[in-house]
């Protein structure tokens, strides 16, 4: 069978909209992806290393301002939703494959290398940022927030102000 | 009202609720197209806008959203979360995360959708991620001070920019509409097709006119404090409304009155109230009526709510403002508190009563000028509304 199309974007941007307006409505606050990884990082490391979690400001700050286990947390349980729903959604429209996706002048191994540098650089700007495009931009805009309002326009300018280097990754 | 966590969505529920919120999250974002960094990254080399139009929509949809339900009532935006300002941290975040989307062709969230369907590269994002984080938790005392620095509380952008909320969601509308619009140039020229920007068929007038809408709406909903503090300094509202008005001597019997069937809403300056507050009472600002938290003071069964400031005008004002809000059973103290104070507590008797009803008005008041000063000393007074609620905590 045949790859659907893709949804009209305006569609899609109201009904995502009005997703996170009944977000907002519903739990008082928007959505948001980083903070996942975040409690999972955090999870990992008190498992693995607890006497090194204890001793480490990070963790400490970490366990005064969320209680219980870490991965008991909202956004937990929300990407684990988005993984679901993306999954049912890839099934419906004909896209479950394993694949990798770089520019005609790129290679796998510069796009494995690419993935992962990139990874880690939002790793670390979201922890500066308190948030991602999802945490901090778009649930940000929502509410009007001034930091969200200054993280969206800060990764917009500076994915323009790197995007000329790259551009062999992509096109 | 709003936020329904935590009164009647419970925080075990809530978790429910994210894992479906996330489910219809990732649905959304696979079918526009966020799974693949193709579509992703064209937004920074000019092929392929979706992204940009995806997100702007729904983040006009639900910034106007918001805005509705704030002027409506429907939620306390005081226990919303909004994402605290640290400036240079978001600033130079914000940069990192923009390098890091040329570089890796996802963000964290469509990075899940992608692994979701499959994607390879979006797996090895989230590897990298999550090494991310653990750089940044492990460095943290280098990045600690940044971090942290340059803190200005919670500010909302209008406010930062010092106009109102409604020219501020009308700006970005426009500012969204004329994007769509640059943007379908930029990808028409990089992509080297002629396709017709603005193409007056059924489709595009209706989406451009649902736009339009909802850039004036903005101006329809002005903030709610705002239009009611507009509305009662308006004379023929003033005059016009009914507010039902208790007598001092009334005032005094009740508050004297052992059955607990009043309360006392005393709009007064906190200094003024700390300085001398009435028993059955309790210290109320404009703010509070807009609040979730305060809503249970006023609207406890079987009591009647009686304002009190220090002319009648005040209470009046405040008064329609609290009926506007949807508080029934509002009363005011005729004359306020100065006419209270000067005919009841500093009761004098000037002249022998002439009439048998005057007589017992004369008694009675006399009465309670005794009593009430001691009252007042008894009472250890409930003080202002305690905010037991807190924000709700969010981000990332």
């Amino acid at each position: 069978m045949e790859e659907k199309n893709y949804m009209n974007p305006y569609l899609a941007g109201a009904l995502l909209g009005l997703l996170l307006l009944a977000t907002i409505y519903m739990t008082g606050r928007g959505l948001g992806a980083s903070g996942a990884i975040k409690s999972f990082t955090v999870a990992t490391v008190e498992t693995l290393t607890p006497s090194h979690a204890e001793g480490t400001k990070f963790y400490e700050e970490y366990a005064q301002e969320h209680s219980g286990n870490p991965l008991k947390s909202w956004l937990v349980f929300e990407v684990t939703g988005v993984l679901i729903g993306a999954f049912l959604s890839g099934l419906i429209s004909n896209r479950l494959a394993l694949s990798m996706e770089f520019g005609p002048r790129s290679t796998t191994r510069i796009r494995i290398a690419g993935a992962l540098i990139g990874g880690v650089l939002w790793g670390l700007g979201s922890q500066l940022g308190r948030g991602c495009t999802s945490g901090a931009a778009l649930s940000g805009m929502a509410v009007m927030s001034t930091g969200g309002i200054i993280t969206m326009f800060a990764i917009f300018a500076g994915a323009y102000l790197f995007a000329y280097l790259f551009r062999k990754f992509w096109i | 009202m709003g936020p329904l966590v935590p009164d009647i969505i419970g925080n075990d529920l809530n978790l429910i609720l994210a894992l479906v919120i996330g489910v219809f999250f990732g649905m959304i974002l696979e079918q526009a197209g966020f799974s693949t960094s193709k579509k992703l990254v064209g937004l920074f080399y000019g092929y392929d806008f979706t992204v940009l139009r995806v997100f702007f929509t729904a983040g006009i949809v639900a910034m106007i959203g918001v805005m509705i339900m704030e002027h409506y009532g429907l939620i306390d935006i005081n226990l919303v979360y909004i994402n605290p300002t640290y400036a240079w941290s978001a600033v130079i975040g914000g940069l990192i995360m923009g390098l890091g989307f040329v570089v890796g062709g996802f963000c964290p969230g469509t990075s899940v959708c992608a692994a979701a369907i499959g994607k390879i590269d979006a797996m090895i994002f989230i590897g990298g991620s999550f090494l991310g984080v653990l750089f940044f938790a492990e460095g943290y005392p280098l990045f600690e001070d940044l971090y942290k620095s340059s803190f200005f509380g919670n500010p909302r952008f209008f406010e930062t920019l010092g106009i109102s909320q409604n020219m501020f969601a009308f700006v970005m509308v426009v500012v969204a509409l004329a994007a769509f619009w640059f943007v379908s140039i930029i990808e028409n020229r990089v992509n080297g097709v002629r396709q017709k920007v603005i193409q007056f068929t059924p489709y595009y007038i209706s989406l451009a006119s649902i736009g339009l809408m909802i850039a004036l709406s903005a101006f329809m909903f002005p903030e709610r404090k705002t239009m009611l503090e507009n509305l009662v300094e308006n004379p023929g509202v003033i005059s016009s409304y009914e507010i039902k008005t208790m007598s001092v001597d009334e005032f005094a019997y009740r508050l004297m009155d052992p059955d607990n069937k009043m309360q006392v809403i005393d709009f007064r300056s906190p200094e003024a109230y700390f300085k001398f507050n009435l028993p059955k009472s309790t210290l109320f600002s404009i703010d509070n009526l807009f609040e979730k938290e305060p809503n249970r003071v006023l609207s406890v069964r079987h009591k009647i709510n009686v304002i009190v400031a220090d002319d009648e005008l005040t209470e009046k004002k405040l008064a329609i403002m609290a009926k506007e809000v949807g508080y029934d059973r509002v009363w005011i103290l005729k004359g306020g508190l100065n006419d209270f104070k000067e005919s009841i507590l500093g009761f004098k008797q000037l002249y022998e009563p002439r009439t048998k009803q005057e007589a017992d008005l004369f008694r009675f008041r006399n009465k309670a000028s005794k009593e009430i000063p001691l009252l007042i000393q008894q009472n250890k007074s409930a003080g202002p509304v305690k905010k037991i609620q807190k924000r709700v905590v969010g981000g990332c």
